[in-house]
């Protein structure tokens, strides 16, 4: 809406609109100056915003006494990996149905989105001993899988929306022009699809990385993702909010940072196309 | 483009995606309807016997069942007031001109990107705690006693918790949607001499009404089944206070060892799903142009 506005509304919304972002945000901003505080002036009587002795010393504790680059580790792992499996099964599928549309393509998406709907609970207890009795219980390996089925019917969506806008005619040009369909698919369709991969590729690392029931319920130690390990903050080292703040922001600033580059693609990616 | 030959192409790339979901839906579901009519404890494996309708009647009939189904409904509920209401709010004042657009959009959308495991534990310690929290530290110095957040209202202290989560989201979405509205058509219906409060309610909330209800479509999705809040905080309580179908379905299958009772209530958390599903999908279906 470029429409003429006076300086003083244009003030206005300025300070209402960044005082409301700042409170929106204090909460993060307030972990991060946290993990900066000693234990005593983090619980201090009276808190201090900025005027603090500034200390390393908690990120230096919480990565001696966790191990905290295993937990790193399994985080980009079990995100990355369900991530690229998901790719690996998604895009031949959402490929197929951009461009050889059936009629019972809608109903297949419509359905796909309707597993998104089947509570994770309601397979808690099947999963649960599948993977005891499997073994697969606290891996690596089980919770790739079963992170990307939970995120499949979103990667199989987003990746739709993006190839359904690649027009058609182009493949017919490339094609008159005498392309093979092996060139088709290198030099026209590739270039034109990877911004769409890349963007689903981004959102569905950030929903993996944060997957908070799965994540809690599969891992005890071995494969337990930065989820898990802060929840194992939940007492009575919470207690201890310096350190809990410094766990925090570590867990949070990749995804955050990652976040922040993407926002145009997660309104896209998790709207199913509806809202660009 | 649609040969036989093509055709057979596109079934067999779908087909492992389909499968697989197929697969993922029937057989851990088909597993849990198993369960659900048997005698079944993890205390006690290997003496499984047929319960009929026994668990299904155990879980309904505990009050923890209806305690935990209101919670859930309010859980859902407020959620979604507070942030489809704000967040309209919200993204009605960032689209206006403004110094700064930008960053104040990078600021309201970070909540979203902090995994539930640390939004909760940072405010219940670091904002709810009654003692060492900044809302006590702000109530004594108005000189009034704090509140133990989560020890007298941990539903609504959960509500508010997610909803910070949840309201960079509805902000987002709608906000996106409000910049797409055709300027030109409000410009033409100020020249009409349309009031701005006619304005908004004839041209701005009707075009808002598809992205409000995609971001009830998905928000509803993940309230439902809110799990790492509740397991970090309250543990379900005190008693059955915040206590909603995921952790009751968590408890009586993993805390109480009880699978037979567990797998009944997540049956039941399934069919209370599909009820929300059926009515969601309808207005999705609608709306989403294929």
């Amino acid at each position: 809406m470029a429409r003429a506005v006076t300086l003083n509304r244009r003030l206005f919304n300025t300070g209402l609109a960044w005082t409301l972002g700042l409170l929106i945000f204090f909460p993060i901003l307030w972990t991060i100056l946290t993990s900066f505080k000693t234990e005593a002036e983090a619980i201090a009587l009276q808190p201090a915003l900025f005027d603090f002795e500034w200390t390393l010393a908690n990120y230096q504790e919480v990565n001696s006494r966790s191990n905290y680059p295993r937990f790193f580790m399994n985080s980009v792992i079990i995100a990355l990996g369900s991530t690229l499996l998901g790719l690996l099964i998604a895009v031949p599928a959402a490929w197929a149905m951009a461009f050889v549309p059936s009629k019972r393509t809608r109903g297949i998406l419509m359905w796909m989105l309707s597993t998104k709907m089947l509570p994770p609970v309601g397979v808690l207890v099947p999963i649960y001993l599948l993977f005891r009795d499997s073994g697969l219980l606290d891996s690596r390996i089980g919770l790739v899988f079963v992170l990307m089925m939970v995120n499949l019917p979103i990667i199989v969506w987003m990746l739709f929306t993006y190839f359904r806008e690649i027009p058609g005619e182009i493949l017919e040009a490339a094609r008159m022009d005498g392309a093979s369909m092996k060139s088709e698919i290198l030099y026209v369709l590739t270039p034109m699809a990877l911004p769409g991969i890349a963007s689903t590729m981004l959102l569905n690392v950030i929903l993996a990385w944060n997957e908070a029931f799965w994540t809690l319920v599969l891992t005890t130690t071995k494969a337990a993702p930065l989820t898990q390990f802060i929840a194992s903050y939940s007492s009575p080292e919470g207690l201890f909010y310096a350190k809990l703040s410094a766990a925090s922001t570590m867990a949070i600033a990749p995804v955050l940072i990652l976040g922040w580059f993407s926002q145009k693609q997660l309104v896209r990616g998790l709207t199913f196309g509806a809202v660009k | 483009m649609s040969t036989t030959h093509t055709r057979n192409a596109a079934r067999t790339m779908m087909s492992p995606a389909v499968i697989l979901l197929l697969a993922w839906m029937l057989v851990p579901l088909a597993m849990t309807l198993w369960f659900s009519f048997q005698n079944y404890s993890l205390l006690s494996p290997g003496n499984e016997s047929w319960a009929g309708f026994n668990n299904y009647k155990y879980f309904l009939t505990d009050p923890a069942f209806s305690e935990a189904l209101v919670n859930t409904l309010l859980l859902v509920g407020g959620v979604l007031c507070i942030t489809v209401i704000g967040g309209t709010l919200l993204a009605l004042l960032l689209d206006q001109p403004m110094f700064g657009q930008g960053i104040v959009r990078l600021l309201v959308i970070a909540p979203f990107f902090v995994m539930p495991t640390v939004s909760a534990l940072v405010w219940k310690n670091m904002f709810m705690n009654p003692t060492n929290g900044l809302f006590a530290f702000f109530a004594k110095s108005l000189g009034v006693t704090p509140i133990d957040w989560l020890g007298h209202h941990p539903l609504l202290s959960i509500i508010l918790m997610v909803s910070w989560a949840w309201l960079p989201f509805a902000t987002l979405i709608l906000l996106t949607a409000l910049q797409s509205l055709d300027s030109e058509q409000i410009e033409a219906a100020e020249m009409d001499g349309a009031s701005s409060i006619s304005r908004f309610f004839h041209i701005v909330v009707p075009h808002l009404a598809r992205a409000a209800t995609v971001v009830i479509l998905i928000q509803t999705i993940f309230l439902l089944s809110i799990y790492a809040e509740i397991f970090v905080t309250t543990g379900g309580g005190p008693g059955n206070a915040s206590t909603n179908i995921p952790w009751l379905v968590y408890r009586q299958s993993l805390l109480s060892y009880d699978v037979g009772v567990g797998s009944a209530g997540g049956i039941v958390a399934v069919i209370l799903a599909n009820i929300v599903a059926i009515f969601l999908m309808r207005m999705v279906g609608k709306n989403l142009d294929l």
